[in-house]
């Protein structure tokens, strides 16, 4: 009997409309756990590096989490991977919600997506039931409105829908999958969900998900429930107030912008605002949120409510989240109301709302310098906020203009020249980022950035603060009960760590301890995407819930695999590895690896080069990036050394030096 | 004869809608409990509390399954609160032949709420400890009751009985009752 999982995957040729549901293995369960680690070990096999992202032979997969279905709090993930069309690397993106856990009791933990449909259609799982069925008609349909008539047409109010919006159907390279009140919206993969021809996954499931010592698993949930009790009426002191509770950021129910509106930057990620934040501004935009706001709502089977149910004037009810209540309105030096009007726009075609509007912002940038000109926006309103949902509706449609910007900035500017390349200069591996412009080198986001492979910097950071605590007492009371850390040298790293003077960034904390620092904090991350966990009650917040020291035993009582902290780390070492060997094998190098180039003012290139020289060793990397022979012999990687070495990535004296 | 005074305990559960964001523990946590053996399966369809759940008609409304209702109603009831529309017979706690709502997905087995009476006892029930959000808040109080009161009602049951049928015949049934639950 398998435990947790359903032990089945569903297999779903589009081209061939063949479906079949397969067993799967349960060693790879142990060595990849489930969710992320097992979609990279099915990537690895299955899409070799020559596999275009719009190839039918990409796979795109859906996965829930290996504790998914469970009762652990908050476990409700689904991981979607494939090759992403805008930076040809692995892309894989999350999502809340409900759809994970109702895949689980329909009898499956994954989806596997090959192959292309000639005609738009959706699929309907219904517990042993799987279709696929005609979805000519919802084309060009918004994805909420989507997810609504699929309900409707099925009879089936309680299936869970994933889907497409109109970006998604135009392969725009940003679009997302809209899910309720989630989306997984990084790395594009919404267009090769469209590029598949699959405009929706609906999902309804009646059946059990066993737990191996159901005893010993409940009281491990109960004690996280009395846990995120007590950490909500105690928030931490001396902190923002975002990182003070848990959760993804409040921002459905906070008012008070100021901390965002005036350190984050403004337009295409370039001006800082320092003086934004006034009593007039508040009151009018907390006006708009409370007149917008019908409810904070959760995701599956959490208690913490990081969502919410907008409803502007004039515009259908949607679900919002996080920082996509500012980016629009940043990137377009707008306000509040704004925002939440093109925000539902955005939802309903489906796109990321980290990238969309940092490319809209983008093109106005080269159209102001001259380099994009009047021709180039036939049509175009005089006013700025018509302007951008002038923009929006020609990328998702793919016209004129759109059809170079639905793939980015990037590639955009590749293609217009001319000096745009200068002003795509917020990414990292061809990826939009936060619009953060800081003075000095961090050198722990340094590293974060350089070497985050989910090229998104709140998918690696967290546990650790951010800055330095100012006095001896706060630093003392904040590690007398900081339980999750590793180890306890990390409570001395913070005792030591100072705002000025010789234990101060970017020197202190030391190279060595950078290393352990995000090392750390990645692979909590890595193992929230295996299990399915939501960051936000795990590796996002400080002194989260779920934690190193807890993990293994939800994992041997609920799925009966035997776990300890080491297994459970080196499981996370294998599959971030494996995510690693993918991008490497599709040419991903050490030259790949660095931050937004103005990310930070101040630089340390000697520093730079020493901490990803000290890192690459540290996560047994070679010089270069490539994870070396002897690692994933360690790991149990040998088939990918064996195919790095038969393709020349690896050579037996690159091995040799590399020893010496 | 005087009659005696009994008190009976009456267990309630408040449900405040507006407090409800939606996330369904309480429907994880009710089928866990309700496994068998306790805790080893996890099916929110097996749940003896279900949210009806329509959250962009802001509609957020946990229902716990009542009576097994052999057939159904002669007619149906649709609500309008508030300007939301709710859906045919949402508030309904029945497990009815008109619908799958409170049933065992599998054998059809009509589901309903203990309360999560068990032993050892629950201090409250589980979807009441699981919803940190208090939109569910267990109350108990005792109630005094008159304890012949089910006495005097039979009597008046089995007059109306015997002036329709003939007291011989109720008394025929009567024996031909007891004879079979001895044998």
């Amino acid at each position: 009997m398998r435990y947790a999982e359903t032990g089945y995957n569903l297999e779903i040729d589009l081209t061939r409309r063949n479906i079949e549901r397969v067993a799967s293995d349960p060693t790879d369960t142990e060595l990849y756990l489930g969710g992320l680690g097992t979609n990279a070990k099915i990537l690895w096999d299955r899409v070799p590096p020559e596999i275009d992202p719009f190839s039918p032979d990409n796979l795109l997969i859906f996965a829930s989490g290996l504790l998914c279905g469970t009762p652990a709090p908050g476990c409700n993930r689904t991981i979607v991977s494939t090759i992403s069309p805008q930076t040809k690397l692995m892309a894989f993106s999350m999502m809340g919600g409900f759809w994970a856990p109702e895949l689980k009791y329909a009898g499956y933990d994954k989806v596997i997506l090959r192959g292309k449909s000639p005609e738009l259609v959706y699929l309907w799982i219904n517990n042993d039931k799987v279709e696929i069925r005609d979805a000519v008609h919802l084309k060009g349909k918004g994805a909420v409105e989507t997810e609504e008539l699929i309900r409707v047409e099925l009879n089936e109010p309680k299936a869970q829908v994933a889907a497409i919006g109109l970006a998604g159907e135009n392969r725009v390279y940003f679009a997302s999958i809209e899910q309720g009140r989630s989306s997984a919206s990084r790395g594009g993969i919404g267009a090769v969900m469209g590029d598949k021809g699959v405009k929706a996954i609906a999902v309804r499931g009646t059946r059990d998900i066993n737990m191996a010592r159901p005893a010993e698993f409940m009281e491990l949930c109960n004690k996280i429930l009395a846990y995120i009790k007590k950490r909500e009426d105690n928030p931490i002191p001396g902190v923002m107030p975002i990182l003070a509770g848990l959760g993804s950021p409040q921002e459905m129910k906070v008012h008070d912008e100021k901390w965002h509106t005036e350190n984050f930057m403004w337009g295409n990620s370039r001006t800082r605002r320092k003086d934004f934040w006034n009593e007039e501004i508040e009151k009018n935009w907390r006006e708009t949120l409370e007149n917008s706001r019908i409810r904070l709502v959760s995701c599956y089977n959490c208690p913490m409510k990081c969502a919410a149910t907008i409803s502007v004037p004039g515009y259908p009810t949607y679900m919002m989240k996080c920082f996509s209540k500012l980016t629009y309105t940043m990137a377009a030096y707008s306000d509040l109301d704004f925002g939440l009007r093109i925000a539902q726009n955005a939802t309903e075609y489906g796109v990321d709302a980290f990238s969309t509007p940092q490319v809209m912002a983008f093109a106005l940038e080269l159209y102001e310098a001259g380099i994009l000109t009047d021709k180039d926006f036939p049509g175009m309103p005089l006013d700025n906020n018509g302007r951008f949902f002038w923009l929006l509706d020609r990328i998702v449609r793919r016209e004129g203009i759109g059809d170079i910007l639905a793939n980015g900035t990037y590639w955009a500017a590749k293609h217009i020249g001319n000096g745009a390349e200068d002003f795509a200069h917020n990414n990292i591996k061809k990826h939009e980022q936060l619009p953060l412009k800081l003075s000095m080198l961090n050198p722990i986001y340094f590293l974060m950035y350089a070497t985050g492979e989910k090229i998104n910097i709140t998918q690696i950071e967290g546990q650790f603060p951010q800055a330095a605590f100012p006095t001896m007492e706060e630093r003392e009371e904040f590690v007398k009960d900081w339980i999750q850390v590793p180890d306890e040298k990390f409570k001395q790293y913070l005792l030591d760590w100072e705002l000025r003077g010789e234990k101060s960034m970017p020197f202190y904390p030391t190279v060595q301890m950078c290393c352990e620092i995000v090392d750390w904090q990645e692979r909590m991350h890595y193992i929230d995407d295996a299990l399915g966990m939501c960051s936000g009650l795990s590796s996002f917040p400080l002194k989260p819930p779920y934690h190193i020291h807890n993990y293994p035993e939800f994992i041997s009582s609920g799925a009966g695999i035997d776990m300890d902290e080491d297994k459970l780390s080196q499981a996370a070492r294998r599959y971030r590895t494996l995510v690693r060997a993918i991008n490497i094998r599709r040419g991903m190098r050490r030259a790949d690896e660095k931050p937004p180039a103005d990310h930070w003012k101040k630089r340390f290139p000697e520093l730079e080069k020493e901490l990803l020289d000290t890192y690459y060793k540290f996560k047994g990397w070679n010089n270069d990036g490539i994870p070396t022979k002897e690692f994933l012999h360690e790991l149990g990687l040998d088939y990918v050394s064996q195919d790095f070495l038969l393709r020349g990535i690896l050579t037996d004296r690159e091995e040799a030096n590399h020893e010496g | 004869m005087k009659a005696e005074k009994k008190t009976k305990t009456i267990k309630t559960i408040r449900i405040d809608v507006d407090k409800c964001n939606g996330c369904r523990a309480c429907e994880v946590i009710c089928s866990a409990f309700h496994a068998s053996p306790k805790y080893s399966s996890n099916n929110p369809s097996r749940s003896r509390i279900r949210v009806i759940r329509d959250p962009l008609a802001d509609i957020f409304v946990p229902v716990y399954a009542g009576e097994y209702a052999v057939a159904e109603c002669a007619g149906r009831d649709k609500y309008t609160i508030d300007g939301k529309n709710y859906d045919e017979c949402a508030f309904c706690r029945a497990s009815c032949p008109s619908r799958t709502l409170f049933k065992e997905p599998d054998s059809g087995l009509p589901l309903k709420c203990d309360m999560c009476e068990s032993d050892p006892a629950q201090e409250k029930p589980l979807c009441v400890q699981w919803c940190l959000n208090e939109a569910l808040i267990f109350e108990q109080r005792e109630v005094e009751t008159e304890g012949d009161n089910k006495q005097e009602e039979l009597e008046i049951g089995l007059e109306a009985l015997a002036n329709k049928y003939g007291l011989s015949k109720i008394k025929d049934i009567v024996t031909r009752m007891s004879v079979s639950k001895k044998g």
